[in-house]
């Protein structure tokens, strides 16, 4: 009989169903967030219809007709009519196909980003002078606008062949990708090669180590708990990135500009141009999942903080 | 080759044949930042001769350069002038061919490996093929009597475990000399005693030389054959202790000589001050 009463106390304690209990209440938590983001729009919507959008004299922050801030059912119910009259296919599935474009985008744009930044952290760890020498254009680059900086990267792609591949414009959106993506992961890669203290470094010295050894079993996974953080700033980084440059270099395809397109259309058909902004955050969202799964991988027999 | 101690266990030989002392120091001195601000003299003219399959320990007050001295014949720092003989090679060659393993204050665990994963890094480095590093880990486990904790990580150990798969990991790859710097510095004083005696069995085991940097005189006297006592900074010889003991086990440290022996290294640590 002991045993029988032991059962639940164990699953009590076995850390995996802890872990998955918390990630189903993490997701319970984020449809209850959605169900209120929801009533709070109605919810403002009803109040602004009844009091006509003023208060005591003052006009309310935004409109609040139809026109103007849509029903949310409407919304939802856009996402599976035709994207315009006579179009077959529903507007779900082309800002499920705009999104996807981004996505792919983005994520060229994240792996090359993450590259350059890590062979930009390695170099400045390995010369110290690099990272007197560097670490102030990383930090400049950065300062330097997007929209100014996507119609440069335009022209110059404009005439070139890579490796007998044509320059195509999706490429200069995942260059500008790149370019926001890789300076979270230089610098958080920076601090976390030269996390390691003396002794480690000692240690691996008293073994002879090389230097190529030493970034191997040492300064790399010693880097890790900084990269994690790292990445999810550089993923979010590439998608926002990814849409912008869109916008600005008028690259036909992606979620970017699909808002560009709907918002043409505000005025005839308010709830189209939020499905694309949806699109926009759920692919957003999508990103965050994925370096959230990342994060368990490379987190994974590592001392939790504060558990 | 029998070594001038006469010390209870130096037996014929390391695990290295060959003639001549495990460590020659001669006329070391080491200055930090000369020239500069903050130009400090750690070691000054230190004479050291060190048999193999000696226990010797350093001891002295805080900041007189003991750990200096250990990383000079480590080779991880380079005297200002004198000459650091290691096997027979220079420090650095020594260092080079991994001629000797090395334990820290801290236990230097890798976090992100597993003990037995811990244990296997240097040979990682030598190029050991994964067969082999396995059952020598699995060796060097049972040698410290961690078996049960082969894939647990450092952080689900306790403080006096961690030192004991760090002196698995200095040990592992058989070095003929093992560098200690305070490696139970951190522990309480039974846990000590436990890792002394373990040490000390190892040791013996092992054939191994051994330099043991401590701040406690019954640690020192309990575990060397030989204790050098430095002077305040700049770190001198003032006397080398020699301990016969003989075998030592948890009765030794109840016996007369231990404690005038404990008196003697205290009165030369005194009177240096
Ligand atoms: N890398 C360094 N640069 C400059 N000075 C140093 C360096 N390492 C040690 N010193 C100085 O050398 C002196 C001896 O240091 P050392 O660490 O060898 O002392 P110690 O005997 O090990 O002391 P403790 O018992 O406190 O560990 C100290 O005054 C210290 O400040
Ligand atoms: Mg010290």
């Amino acid at each position: 009989m002991a045993g029988v009463t032991q059962v639940p106390a164990v699953a009590e304690r076995d850390p995996h169903v802890a872990a998955w209990r918390r990630r189903v209440r993490r997701v319970v938590m984020f449809v209850l967030a959605l169900a209120v983001l929801a009533a709070l729009w109605e919810g403002y919507k009803w109040f602004g219809q009844s009091v006509g959008d003023r208060v005591f004299g003052w006009r309310l922050p935004a409109r609040s007709d139809n026109g103007s801030m849509p029903h949310v059912w409407d919304v939802v119910r856009r996402f599976g009519q035709p994207e315009r009259r006579g179009t077959s296919h529903t507007i779900g599935a082309t800002v499920a196909a705009g999104a996807w474009f981004t996505f792919r985008v983005a994520m060229a744009g994240f792996v090359v980003g993450v590259v350059v930044g890590m062979a930009l952290a390695v170099v400045m760890q390995r010369f110290g002078v690099a990272e007197r020498g560097l670490l102030p254009y990383v930090v400049l680059s950065q300062t330097v606008p997007l929209v100014a900086l996507a119609p440069l990267v335009v022209g110059w792609g404009g005439n070139l062949t890579v490796f007998g591949i044509r320059w195509q414009l999706w490429m200069s959106v995942a260059v500008i990708a790149a370019y926001l993506a890789f300076f979270p992961v230089a610098i958080g890669g920076l601090r976390g090669l030269q996390a390691p203290g003396s002794e480690a470094v000692e240690l691996m010295d008293s073994y002879a180590a090389s230097w190529g050894q030493t970034l191997l079993k040492l300064r790399l996974p010693a880097a890790v708990p900084y990269l994690v953080p790292a990445l999810k700033l550089a993923a979010a980084s590439s998608v926002v990135g990814a849409v912008v440059a869109e916008i600005s270099t008028g690259t036909k395809g992606g979620i970017g500009r699909l808002i560009i397109e709907y918002s043409r259309e505000a005025t005839s058909d308010p709830a189209k141009v939020y499905t694309a902004m949806i699109g926009a955050a759920a692919l957003g969202l999508v990103v965050a999942a994925l370096v959230g799964i990342l994060d368990l991988v490379m987190m994974r027999h590592r001392p939790q903080v504060g558990s | 080759m029998s070594g001038p101690s006469g010390g209870g266990r130096v037996g014929g030989g390391g695990p290295v044949g060959g003639g001549g002392p495990a460590v020659l120091v001669a006329g070391v001195s080491k200055v930090f930042n000369p020239g500069r601000t903050g130009q400090v003299e750690a070691v000054r003219g230190v004479d050291l001769e060190i048999e193999r399959g000696e226990f010797i320990s350093l001891i002295g007050p805080s900041g007189c350069g003991k750990s200096t001295l250990l990383r000079l014949v480590a080779n991880l720092t380079d005297p200002t002038s004198g000459t650091v003989i290691v096997n027979g090679k220079t420090a650095r060659q020594a260092r080079l061919d991994q001629a000797y393993g090395m334990a820290f204050q801290q236990s230097g665990l890798f976090e992100w490996r597993t003990v037995t994963k811990n244990i296997e890094l240097p040979l990682e480095l030598r190029g050991w093929d994964r067969v082999r590093r396995q059952s020598r880990a699995a060796e060097m486990l049972k040698l410290v009597k961690l078996e049960d904790f082969a894939d647990h990580h450092p952080w689900e150990l306790s403080g006096g475990m961690q030192q004991r798969v760090a002196i698995a990991r200095a040990l592992a790859f058989d070095p003929p000399l093992l560098l200690m710097d305070e490696p139970f510095g951190a522990l309480d004083e039974m846990t000590r005693e436990h890792m002394q005696a373990e040490l000390n069995r190892i040791c013996e085991a092992t054939g191994t030389t051994a330099v043991f940097v401590t701040h406690s005189i019954p640690e020192a006297v309990f575990l060397s054959d030989r204790v050098v006592v430095l002077s305040p900074r700049p770190g001198r010889i003032v006397t080398v202790v020699e301990v016969e003991l003989g075998a030592r086990n948890d009765d030794t440290r109840e016996t007369p000589e231990f404690f005038k022996k404990i008196t003697e290294v205290r009165e030369a640590l005194r009177g240096s001050a």
